[in-house]
């Protein structure tokens, strides 16, 4: 921020101050707090009223990190793993919200792989985030289950179970919007996370995300140097609003050739644009994604961007065919039937 | 007099012979079972007998003795039938419809002497007892002569001994043919062909048997306006009157048809007249831990939330409720008990999870428990579970049970709710902005402080909900005074509670010089005991606690008796044990009067038991 000058406001009139949060206690350098400043960034930029927002976590230090962020927002820091059924509630109590969750490697490719898995399959609207690490911070070096198969840690030894893929888990789970991104990357994490906003249902964002006090040595794939170094951006990604662009009568995701530019249609009547770099790379297509996620595990590669994208799956409220009025919302005489109501009960028992 | 806390010897059970023997009718007062092998429609002739029963207004209750299968392995129903009004589980039954050749042996050795047995004559090897009255039914013949075949010769079968029941006992055919009506709503051609089998076996037991029981049915007029449930859909029809938005759950024996109920009420009656779109959602989980923590969410973002499970699964949901009593979070959980420790008896019920659930959660936590005894409690906890929840900011534990919960009740009919919703202390944006917000500070008194709920538009109204340690501005702190603080205050918010939860009830009765003390189910059974206790001149004042943590009524009581018997189905004594702790002082006031072995309290149990130990008493 530059001194003298009066602080620069949204469309909102609100400031970035007013989406920051507590100062973070993570350790300097940690990937997690260049993420939590996105989010902050995103959320300016999108002029989100705070109100409409919820922050959600697990536990472990990705699950602190909602303190740091949209300190306007309520918020809910919950138990280990548990994020998802936490988030559930929430958003079918009140469907108007929009969530922001947080989680990471140990909170959700461990203990908490089944609310992973079950969130996604419902398609709750919610953005997903895992700050990955491949290491457990909080309980001081562990291998997480996304750690790599053969990797030394100065206490845990060397690993010797392969890594699960959450973005594979992902996309067999139901979810239609899968993306990878490197948190040394802002601007694509920036991109993924504005289009994640927007997204029907379930949005799942795998963010490599470096510890650096317990996995960054250059070996690990989930260090700074090796994300510098190997990640292989599929696209060039770039969000559009809503009222940017004229409405298309048909946008595909499919049938473009490299290098070109192609709008993909969000949920919201907003655009992501992707500038496809590698060739035949097909987000719309499914097996395809789950083919090319398991060729870059053979191959050591990073690669990152929008793996998968299908927004034809209804979200949970969706399938619940619930009044536009949140139940949160819902006044007393909608809440509770008629005396006659409860006297044509009664008759059908007697 | 016993130690503090000493169990209580159980008496032998004095059989009285069922039939005096002296040709005299025995007129509405008797148990009939009826053995037969599950998964083959006995349920729906049971439930015809019951009704019949019910519709002639003479006072029954029904309990099916089932097993975890989904066919083939034995079980029982029985049916008490009382023109006195006690309808709690009584053995052995004096009438037995043994038509599971499998176990009718054992079933035959419980008969009392002067009992009914009614067999199937196509069984081999059946030795008979010469004791008691027994009635052979040809039911191949019927079912050939009427030309059943195929799967459903099973579900017809068991219309036989409904047919034969109802020509021995006396009972009119009409009140059958309305309880089939019941059962099979507007397809009258299974009423027809039902009730083609029931007329066929009813015939030819007139023509060909002669009756020489004493045990008859006459009309009464005691079940007047009443209905028949089970305490799950009462407890599921509280719960939609009460205003219900989300509930999600796992499927568990026995707590799946209290959702079963829900789902069958809720699209019925909660739909938006305006949209016809819903104002409700019911989440399948993919366990109880998922489950619990969708209602810890959802009570959070303002819902009325609730889940229904049984033992098993609130074991998985101790660690969110853990974080629902400490982040104070409204929510609502019926435990429908089972037999435990484990998988246990699945089909059996219990009162076993008294402690558990008061204590549920690691640390310092304490829940209030609701304890409803019968099936209008059910719907009226049903109701102001919510509103406790809410008003307290807390789980509230509901404790039903098997048999409350899926058996058949007749009960008068549910009153509509007197008192609007309680939504507690919740804050508006407007009130934010008048009074400010502080989540965890005490501005009343009363420990219970003000909420606000995500979407309000209030800037000052958001706060970091969580389970780690927090100020009163809900702000994360590791500070000794405000780790205290809060705790201190939870504990002023539970002896708030204490006044907000539904009192006891008591009868008192002249003379009397003992007390008993219970919760739950085991109600009928109590009533029963203590009927026949004071005919034999041992008079006996009842308190049923409705609810933890207990207040000054239970204390006086227990201050007002010498000797008070907690009675409760169970091993250990729980609520035995948490009365003592609660008045230590008073605690050698207190016996335990525990079992547990899968069945509903007995009257002669508890009747034994009390006067074997009051004549060592004095």
């Amino acid at each position: 921020m530059r001194t003298g000058q009066r602080e620069k406001t949204n469309d909102i009139g609100l400031s970035r101050a007013d989406y920051s949060g507590l100062t973070t206690t993570l350790c300097q350098g940690c990937g997690h707090n260049s993420i939590s400043s996105q989010i902050i960034a995103v959320a300016f930029e999108l002029n989100i009223r705070p109100h409409e927002i919820i922050r959600l976590s697990g536990i472990g230090c990705s699950s602190k990190t909602p303190a740091y962020f949209l300190g306007k927002s309520h918020g809910f820091n919950s138990l280990h793993g548990r994020m998802p059924a936490v988030g559930t509630g929430a958003l079918i109590a009140n469907h108007s919200l929009l969530a922001i969750g947080v989680s990471g490697d140990g909170d959700t490719a461990s203990i908490g792989m089944g609310q992973f898995k079950h969130l996604m399959r419902r398609n709750v609207r919610m953005v997903y985030i895992v700050e990955n690490n491949g290491v457990y911070g909080l309980t001081k070096g562990q291998f997480s289950a996304t750690a790599d198969e053969g990797q030394e840690l100065k206490y845990a030894g060397t690993n010797p179970f392969p890594p699960e893929d959450l973005c594979v888990e992902a996309i067999t789970a139901g979810c239609g919007f899968v993306a990878r991104a490197f948190s040394g990357d802002p601007k694509q994490v920036r991109e993924l996370l504005k289009a994640a906003l927007s997204h029907r249902g379930t949005a799942f964002l795998d963010i490599i995300s470096p510890c650096v006090t317990f996995n960054n040595r250059d070996t690990s794939t989930k260090s700074y140097a090796w994300g510098k170094e190997h990640a292989e951006p599929l696209q060039d990604l770039a969000y559009v609003p809503k009222d940017f662009v004229p409405r298309m009568d048909e946008i595909m995701v499919t049938h473009f050739s490299p290098g070109e530019v192609k709008l993909v249609e969000l949920h919201d009547g907003s655009h992501i644009q992707l500038r496809k770099l590698e060739e035949d790379y097909d987000p719309a297509d499914r097996l395809g994604a789950l083919h090319r996620l398991e060729w870059a595990r053979q191959q050591s590669e990073f690669i990152t961007g929008l793996l998968y994208f299908n927004d034809s799956r209804p979200s949970m409220a969706e399938v619940n065919d619930l009044t536009e009025t949140p139940l949160t919302e819902l006044p007393a005489n909608k809440l509770r039937p008629s005396p006659e109501a409860l006297e044509e009960i009664m008759h059908s028992f007697l | 007099m016993s130690p503090p806390g000493a169990k209580v010897n159980i008496a032998p059970s004095t059989l009285e012979l069922a039939d005096p023997g002296n040709g005299q009718a025995i007129i509405n007062d008797f148990s009939i079972v009826v053995a037969t092998v599950n998964g083959t429609g006995s349920q729906t002739s049971n439930l015809t007998l019951l009704r019949a029963l019910f519709k002639m207004g003479i006072p029954i209750n029904g309990k099916n003795i089932f097993p975890s299968n989904i066919q083939g392995l034995p079980t029982w129903y029985h049916i008490r039938v009382s023109h006195e009004g006690f309808i709690a589980f009584r053995e052995p039954a004096e009438i037995l419809v043994a038509f599971n050749q499998v176990t009718a042996k054992a079933d035959m050795a419980k008969l009392p002497a002067g009992g009914v047995c009614l067999y199937s004559t196509d069984w081999r090897d059946i030795s008979l007892r010469d004791d008691v009255y027994n009635y052979g039914i040809p039911t191949n013949q019927f079912l050939r002569q009427a030309g059943v075949k195929g799967k459903i010769k099973d579900y017809l079968t068991n219309m036989i001994y409904v047919g034969a029941i109802v020509q021995l006992l006396g009972i009119k055919l009409e009140f059958i043919e309305e309880a089939l009506a019941y059962h099979f709503g507007r397809r009258q051609q299974l009423v027809d062909q039902n009730m083609g089998i029931v007329e066929m076996s009813y015939e030819w037991v007139a023509e060909n048997l002669e009756k020489e029981d004493p045990y008859q049915v006459v009309p009464l007029d005691q079940t007047d306006g009443q209905i028949l449930i089970t305490g799950n859909e009462a407890a599921a029809l509280g719960a939609v009157f009460g205003g219900v938005t989300v509930t999600s759950w796992y499927p568990i024996t026995p707590s799946t048809s209290l959702v079963d109920a829900l789902n069958d009420f809720l699209p019925k009656i909660r739909r938006d007249p305006d949209t016809g779109r819903a104002t409700f959602a019911v989440i399948q989980a993919e366990d109880e831990l998922a489950a619990a923590g969708m209602v810890m969410g959802a009570g959070w973002a303002g819902a009325r939330a609730m889940t229904a499970t049984s033992g098993p699964g609130l074991s998985l949901m101790s660690e969110f409720v853990g974080l629902g009593y400490f982040a104070e979070i409204p929510s609502v959980i019926w435990d429908i008990q089972r037999v435990g420790p484990s998988t246990g008896l699945p089909t059996r019920t219990s009162q076993g999870d008294i402690l558990f659930a008061y204590y549920l959660g690691h640390g310092d936590t304490k829940n209030i428990l609701l304890f409803p005894a019968t099936a209008e409690e059910c719907f009226e906890f049903g109701v102001i579970a919510f509103d406790l929840a809410e008003e307290i900011q807390t789980p509230v534990l509901v404790m039903s049970d098997l048999d409350l919960g899926m058996n058949t009740w007749m009960t008068p009919q549910f009153k509509f709710p007197s008192e609007p919703l309680k939504r507690g202390k919740v804050l508006s944006a407007e009130e934010v902005e008048e009074r400010g917000f502080f989540r965890f500070l005490d501005l009343d008194g009363d420990g219970i402080t003000y909420r606000t709920l995500p979407g309000n538009k209030n800037p000052k109204s958001a706060y970091l909900n969580r389970g780690t340690g927090h100020n009163r501005y809900a702000v994360y702190s590791e500070k000794p005074e405000d780790w205290e603080e809060n705790m201190e205050r939870l504990n002023r918010k539970f002896e708030t509670a204490r006044g907000m939860v539904p009192r006891p009830v008591i009868d008192q009765v002249d003379g009397a010089e003992i007390g008993i003390i219970a919760v739950g189910s085991t109600l009928p059974a109590i009533e029963e005991a203590r009927s026949k206790l004071a005919k034999s001149g041992l008079s006996s004042d009842f308190l049923r606690i409705r609810a933890l943590p207990t207040n000054d009524d239970t204390r006086d009581f227990v201050a007002n008796h010498k000797r008070i018997y907690v009675i409760e189905l169970n091993r250990d004594g729980q609520l035995h044990q948490l009365l003592t702790v609660e008045m230590p002082e008073m605690a050698s006031r207190l016996m335990s009067l525990s079992r547990i072995n899968g069945f509903p309290a007995t009257a002669r149990w508890i009747m034994n038991s009390i006067q074997a130990h009051e004549s060592v008493n004095n």
